[in-house]
């Protein structure tokens, strides 16, 4: 079998590529890609843990993943509607420039 | 001769790393690439990418879950965002904001200290037989509505309540 520490790590790499993106990126949309990779990350974790732990009945890691591809479902679709909202009202999507709030 | 043929890999880890591969360089694109469009379409080769590690850890149910939701809708909804928020992102400004060296240093070093750990940490690993695939897909049906009835009830309206405020935000007034 493939060593557990193969997983984890590139699940790492793919963590840190959406960290990444979300703090540098100046697009909205592209802070919200980056947020996608981290979930992905995580997902592969619990998958990995659960294909590699000794509770392989249980099936808790599945039921975990899919709760998250189901909140970052949610969390896409008001992500997005929120940019096209600030779009709309602002006529830009760059995060540096939404700066109303800043005291 | 045994000595070196431990060390061959088996045909799963040439799988793995082709894949790993594939999927790394793919999300390292979605970071690094400066068009908004050619980051989503490297997003949607992530998604197929992380599809195929489910199939490799035999979690058949999430691979198709993967290809449905994140390559079939959250990608589209992804593609429809930039097309409707175009003009914005092509040229004129750079794609990434001043702190871009200070998240860089700390993504790499995240990595790296992550990488070491893992590299050294001894996972029990077990590993053990699955059952078939349709199986598994039965105890996990049965298992949403017995031992995770209450979080499944919450996410279905989870998604009801996002779904709807999302319609509201983006409604044209």
């Amino acid at each position: 079998m493939v060593p557990l520490n193969w997983y984890l790590i590139l699940s790492a790499f793919v963590f840190s590529c959406g960290l990444y993106a979300a703090l540098a990126r100046r697009n909205a949309i592209a802070a919200l890609m980056g947020i996608e990779l981290m979930l992905n990350a995580v997902n592969i974790n619990l998958v990995a843990f659960w294909r590699y732990g000794n509770a392989v009945e249980a099936l808790a890691g599945q039921v975990f993943a899919i709760f998250v591809i189901a909140v970052a479902a949610a969390e896409v679709a008001v992500g997005l509607a929120l940019i096209i909202s600030v779009y709309r009202l602002r006529r830009t999507v760059n995060l540096d420039e939404l700066d109303t709030l800043r005291g | 001769m045994p000595a070196i043929l431990d060390h061959l890999p088996t045909v799963q880890q040439v799988i793995f790393i082709l894949i790993g591969l594939f999927t790394a360089v793919s999300a390292l694109l979605v970071v690094v690439a400066p068009n908004l469009f050619h980051n989503a379409l490297a997003l949607v080769a992530t998604f197929f990418g992380v599809t195929g590690l489910y199939v490799l850890l035999e979690a058949e149910f999430l691979a198709v879950s993967q290809v449905l939701i994140y390559v079939g809708a959250i990608s589209t909804l992804i593609t429809f965002a930039i097309m409707l928020t175009r003009g914005m992102m092509y040229g004129r400004t750079s794609p990434t904001n001043q702190q871009r060296l200070a998240a860089a240093i700390m993504a790499v070093l995240f990595f790296l200290v992550l990488a070491g750990l893992l590299v050294h940490v001894p996972w029990p690993v077990v590993g053990a037989e699955l059952k078939a695939g349709e199986a598994i897909i039965a105890d996990l049906g049965e298992l949403f509505v017995t031992t995770y009835l209450i979080p499944f009830e919450l996410m279905a309206l989870l998604l009801l309540v996002a779904l709807a405020g999302a319609l509201m935000l983006a409604r044209d007034r």
